[in-house]
């Protein structure tokens, strides 16, 4: 009796599971060439205005292109939607000739009004689609939006189907590398009329590969867009980016094949790709700085002498070798050396407690004092552990008796409270956007930028000298005279000394062997048009 | 039990537990340490547990080392100076796995003696006074177990902030509902008790009532619970603290330390498996004593 | 049984209640702003205020969560600051790869820890009870997150038998149907794909079932001793029945049900459980969904992730009691 129940079960289980089997069909077709590209999160949105984060940009930039580029290997500025440009003298015209024959991957032709109705959309915030988002870098590159006292841009105008015209205010120096930065990338109006918030999730562009779709905390994946306009591009028919958060295991991905390319690498596992035949390492110098800001405004910092002594108590080589695993260089100036307008002249403060301890000396300070250092706990690109270095920086600083007390907060708090001054010493960092020393030193050192409490500067330097200098090459478009300007404002800082800079870190990228045609780019920005998997 | 603040389950022979405490209070100390020392696994237990303590007590006696100095040899295998190998900053791990065994210890002690007292607390009002006090009472403990265990921790640490006093914060309120409801079940059956009745009777003030003859009829559960509570504990702050929210660098915490060892998983695996063996060991010792503890204490949930 | 039903569903509802309050007053005593999860490190103050105010930030409390419960009444989660989609969309894959792995975990748990038990019981006092209770005691004892990283590292790393990220290769250009991967590979029919879903779910379903199988092998172990003792199976095995058939038929009915009891409680703590597993193994689960969320201070989603687990929760508790209460009606509830 028994037995007979279990055996018209089992057949039924059978039966049922035989029904399901097979009863959908596939949609998607694999094969060609495929890249798993493995990374540390997942992107949050991918509509290029509306996103800040690294992540979010890696999948737009092979989606969407920009009016202009940056080159392969540097921050100089080459056509991309645009094939050419010309400047009035007073710098306040710029005239855009358009690329012709470019399609959108919906279908829908690539042209001036396109271009025109990207910029309202971004710059209006009564525009019908000025949705989706809070289009922050618009605001961040070009002094507000539309209404604001400080927007840059007058108006932009199609003077006809492949001309595009814009009037600035006043004159903008970083104009044109603004341009090529990833959130301005040219999405087809039509897709964005359809509906702005959902665009973000289903993002329509010129670029080399198409979206396809995307599991979120998983994976992106875009497919070959045929109809590319440089020609014999993209050469791979498919990229997956793949979320793996932790470095380690993406690491162990790649070694067991799972994924074939990624960022993020621990610096002692570089090491290891370094010396393995089978992959390969990138690195590239990375347009980035870590630094120890002080508060100047806060008693002992605001002394002079006590900053410059601090700075002789770092022992950068140290903190490098042991915490970047010899990955980054160290930092002299606030902008590292590859970008231009770097001040190669500048000396820096040597490793040297006893002159440290004399300073502190002279500053009143024979014993010491103590003082709360924050570091941050999350692991940021120029800075892969801010709280151990923190810990060996604390180790130093008790030669000289200061008694540093390490205070953390998780990453949003952090930048809270030293936004608005809470801190006295402070771990820090940038990441640099366009390749322009203005987004460095305006941005972190400018007096303009100590506002709380959403302080850039936090070390709240206010030196009227070296705002005057930033400002004066703001309005200049003579990349030669602004880089005079900043040369002499990377002087000034180093003597007055608000920070301790620590290094450039650099980045790196592992991939398997037989891929070909990856060049990092020092603004980060992913270029993957040239990617080839050797047969 | 991981995670488990909920009802501890109730096998059909325990349901009704209203005679069964007369068989507790009348035993004699001496056979209970006898009991004691007859039952294997209670005494691995409390070894165990012991071993731990003492590690706990006397760190900076066993070992050469400080849990904090980094020494030239990172990432260094198993060796005679150091029995369980160097972390990535060339600290001795055994030096941080004795010093960690404060921190656990430490956490949950506290932990559970804040939950124990809040949650009797509750429990015996909830109890003892019946209406809307218990209504109110059952609901509360109702809605903190309608919430996983660890996500309602990391929720509170969220708000509190990570650090390791926070994450004891947590952890007592999400195990408060585990002993009230264990309380307010005690209550009931004891209240029933003749010598309660009698105590009523003769018109007894409710408070004293309480103290002279409520709550000594109810500790020992209570006691077994949080033996098995303490275990919980250990691992609740351990995943706290792998999570990056509980006790904060430099400090040894072992689910700290683990998960700091993500990153060497391949380069140097024992700096993942002597902390990780270190928590299993002190939540086996004390789910070993617990459960020897019930057995003694309770010979009906002995087969 | 049906005025009981009705009575621990009305429970319920205070039950519900608090936890809502609950998880909205801890989501807004976390420090740090949501206008700057949206608007980025860089924003400006006017941004800032802007973002606040079309958030209605800038309302009482109890208003904000007036106008919370007005929307999750009409099924409205929030939206996700981060993504700008409405969670209730956005949650459903998340939900789906937690439940196929607490259901896998639970699977495991079940078959192991009940013939393990039955094995143990069985042979009572034998080597191999001992060893089996051996492995149920240090199962109760392992850390999930220790026991992941350790499959992690001898499966994964040394061995290079299984994946140890994520739910399937992307490479196999996997399209989600019912977002029940297991399920979704045996509707397209494709064997190549269920063997790589299967083959990824295999160690953190292991690691987290190990806990439940183990509380489930003592309960078993000790339900079946007690039924053992009665009369009627002591007179199935005089009659010389095949042993092992005695006990696996006539035991495992009688001692299906504090089992049960087990199995209920244990799906619920899976559910908390897999916060952890599934930050090791990158299972892009909701308890991950709700873990990054803080890290991001991603309000909405901590507030609804939460409260939608908590009430999964809920739910599985009540039905486990209400089968229990059908199953066995000797059991009278809400008695004290």
């Amino acid at each position: 009796m028994r037995k007979r129940f279990w055996i018209i079960n089992l057949a039924a289980v059978f039966l049922f599971s035989s029904v399901l089997v097979g009863c959908v069909e596939k949609k998607t077709a694999t094969g060609g060439k495929t890249l798993v590209y493995g990374r540390g999160a997942d992107s949050k949105l991918l509509d290029p205005i509306q996103v800040t984060d690294g992540e979010s940009f890696k999948p737009i930039d092979q989606i969407f292109d920009k009016l202009v580029e940056y080159d392969k290997e540097s921050t100089e500025v080459v056509p991309g939607l645009a094939e050419s440009w010309e400047t009035s003298a007073d710098g306040l015209t710029w005239t855009f000739k358009l690329r012709k024959n470019v399609q959108f991957h919906d279908g829908t032709p690539f042209n001036a009004e396109a271009v025109v109705y990207n910029f309202e959309r971004w710059m209006d915030p009564n525009h019908p689609e000025h949705k989706g988002g809070e289009f922050p870098y618009y605001g961040y590159m070009f002094g507000g939006f539309k209404g604001d006292d400080g927007h840059v841009i007058e108006s932009v105008t199609a003077l006809d189907e492949y001309t595009v015209q814009f009037k600035l205010k006043k004159p903008l120096g970083p104009f044109l590398s603004n341009l090529a930065m990833s959130p301005f990338g040219i999405a087809s109006p039509a897709a964005v009329k359809k509906d702005p918030v959902k665009f973000a999730q289903n993002p329509v562009g010129t670029g080399p590969f198409k979206f396809e779709s995307w599991k979120k905390n998983d994976s992106v994946v875009l497919v070959k867009n045929e109809n590319f306009w440089k020609k014999g591009q993209p050469k791979l028919d498919r990229i997956i980016f793949k979320s793996i958060p932790d470095n380690a295991a993406r690491y162990s991905a790649l070694k067991s094949g799972g994924i074939d390319m990624m960022d993020g690498l621990n610096p002692n596992d570089a090491h290891l790709i370094r010396q393995d035949s089978q992959f390969r390492l990138y690195e590239q110098p990375g347009m980035n700085v870590g630094y120890l800001a002080f508060h100047t405004g806060k008693k002992p910092l605001d002394n002079v002498k006590v900053r410059q002594a601090i700075n002789h108590a770092v022992n950068k080589e140290a903190i490098i070798k042991n915490f970047y695993a010899g990955q980054a260089i160290p930092a002299v100036n606030p902008i590292p050396p590859m970008m231009w307008g770097y001040n190669d002249q500048v000396q820096d403060y040597p490793f040297d407690l006893n002159k440290a301890k004399q300073l502190l000396e002279e500053a009143g300070y024979p014993d010491g004092f103590e003082i709360e250092f924050y570091a941050m706990t999350e692991p940021r690109p120029y800075m892969p552990n801010g709280k151990k270095i923190a810990e060996f920086i604390q180790a130093d600083l008790a030669k000289i008796g200061i008694r540093a007390k390490i205070v953390t907060y998780d990453w949003q708090t952090y930048l809270d409270l030293t936004g608005k001054g809470e801190h006295e010493m402070a771990l820090m960092g940038w990441n640099g956007d366009n390749g322009d020393p203005d987004n460095f030193l305006y941005v972190l050192l400018d007096k303009d930028n100590t506002r709380m409490p959403d302080a850039g500067n936090i070390a709240f330097y206010k030196s009227d000298q070296v705002h005057e200098l930033l400002i004066r090459a703001q309005g200049l478009t003579s990349q030669e005279e602004r880089s005079k300007l900043y040369l002499e404002a990377q002087k000034l800082i180093k003597n007055d000394a608000p920070w301790v800079p620590i290094a450039h870190a650099t980045d790196t990228y592992a991939a398997r062997k037989d891929i070909t045609g990856f060049v990092p780019h020092p603004t980060t920005q992913l270029i993957m048009e040239n990617l080839d998997v050797k047969e | 039990m991981q995670f488990s603040r909920t009802k501890p389950p109730v096998p059909p022979n325990e349901t009704g537990s209203a005679n069964r405490n007369s068989s507790l209070e009348a035993k004699p100390l001496r056979d209970l340490v006898r009991s004691f020392i007859r039952h294997r696994s209670a005494v691995i237990g409390a070894s165990l547990v012991v071993i731990f303590i003492l590690c706990a007590i006397f760190a900076p006696l066993l070992t050469p080392y400080e849990f904090y100095t980094s020494t030239r040899e990172t990432l260094d295998d198993p060796s005679a100076a150091h029995w369980f190998g160097t972390d990535d900053l060339g600290r001795d791990i055994f030096t941080r796995i004795i010093y960690g065994a404060r921190i656990s210890l430490w956490v949950g002690f506290v932990a559970i003696t804040g939950s124990i007292i809040i949650g009797s607390f509750l429990g015996l009002v909830a109890g003892y006074y019946g209406k809307w006090q218990d209504s109110l009472i059952s609901r509360l403990f109702d809605i903190l177990l309608a919430f996983p265990g660890i996500l309602l921790a990391i929720a509170i640490v969220a708000m509190l902030g990570p650090g390791l006093n926070n994450a004891l914060i947590a952890i007592a309120i999400i195990n408060i509902p585990t002993f009230g409801r264990l309380m307010r079940s005690r209550v009931l059956s004891v209240k029933q008790e003749d010598f309660v009745l009698a105590a009523r009777a003769i018109g007894m003030k409710n408070s004293r009532i309480l103290w002279r003859h409520i709550l000594p009829n109810c500790w020992t559960p209570i006691m077994v619970q949080g033996t098995l509570g303490f275990a919980t504990a250990v691992i609740e702050a351990a995943a706290l603290g792998f999570l990056g929210l509980g006790a904060q660098p430099p400090q040894p915490e072992w689910g700290t330390m683990l998960s700091d060892s993500r990153e060497f998983i391949q380069l140097a695996p024992w700096t993942m498996i002597f902390p990780g063996l270190a928590i299993m060991l002190t939540v086996l010792g004390f789910n070993l004593l617990g459960d020897g503890l019930r057995d003694i204490f309770d010979p009906r949930m002995k087969q | 049984m049906l005025t009981y039903t009705l009575r621990r569903i009305l429970m319920l509802i205070p039950v519900l209640i608090g936890m809502s309050l609950i998880t909205f007053s801890i989501v807004h005593a976390i420090p740090g702003d949501p206008a700057k999860t949206i608007a980025g490190d860089k924003a400006t103050p006017e941004q800032l205020q802007q973002i606040r105010e079309s958030l209605g930030l800038d309302q009482p409390f109890y208003v904000q969560y007036l106008n919370y419960v007005k929307g999750l009444l009409k099924g409205d989660l929030g939206t996700s600051l981060i993504t700008q989609v409405p969670i209730a969309e956005e949650i459903g894959p998340f939900l789906a790869a937690t439940a196929e792995l607490t259901i896998a975990a639970l699977l495991i748990a079940v078959f192991l820890g009940v013939n393990l038990g039955i094995l143990s019981a069985w042979k009572q006092n034998s080597w191999m009870d001992y060893g089996a209770m051996f492995i149920a005691l240090i199962g109760v004892s392992i850390p999930v997150f220790w026991l992941g990283l350790m499959e992690q590292w001898l499966f994964a790393q040394q061995l290079d038998w299984l994946p140890s990220y994520g739910r399937v290769d992307p490479r196999l250009g996997f399209e989600p149907l019912t977002q029940f991967y297991v399920l979704d590979s045996l509707l397209y029919g494709d064997f190549h794909w269920l063997q790589d879903v299967l083959m990824h779910l295999i160690l953190p379903a292991v690691a987290l079932g190990t806990i439940p199988m183990a509380v489930i092998a003592r309960m078993t172990r000790s339900s079946m001793l007690e039924v053992m003792r009665q009369d009627y199976i002591r007179t199935a095995r005089a009659k010389g029945l095949s042993e092992f058939w005695v006990i696996y038929k006539h035991t495992l009915k009688n001692a299906f049900i504090p089992i049960l009891t087990v199995m209920g409680l244990q799906l619920g703590l899976l559910l908390g459980g897999a916060v952890l597993t599934e930050t090791i193994f990158s299972w892009p689960g909701v308890g991950r969904y709700v873990y990054d969320a803080i890290n991001q201070r991603n309000y909405p989603v901590i507030q609804s992730g939460i409260l939608v687990l908590a009430t999964i929760f809920v739910l599985i508790n009540l039905i486990v009691d209400l089968l229990y209460a059908w199953i066995d009606p000797r059991i009278k509830y809400g008695k004290e």
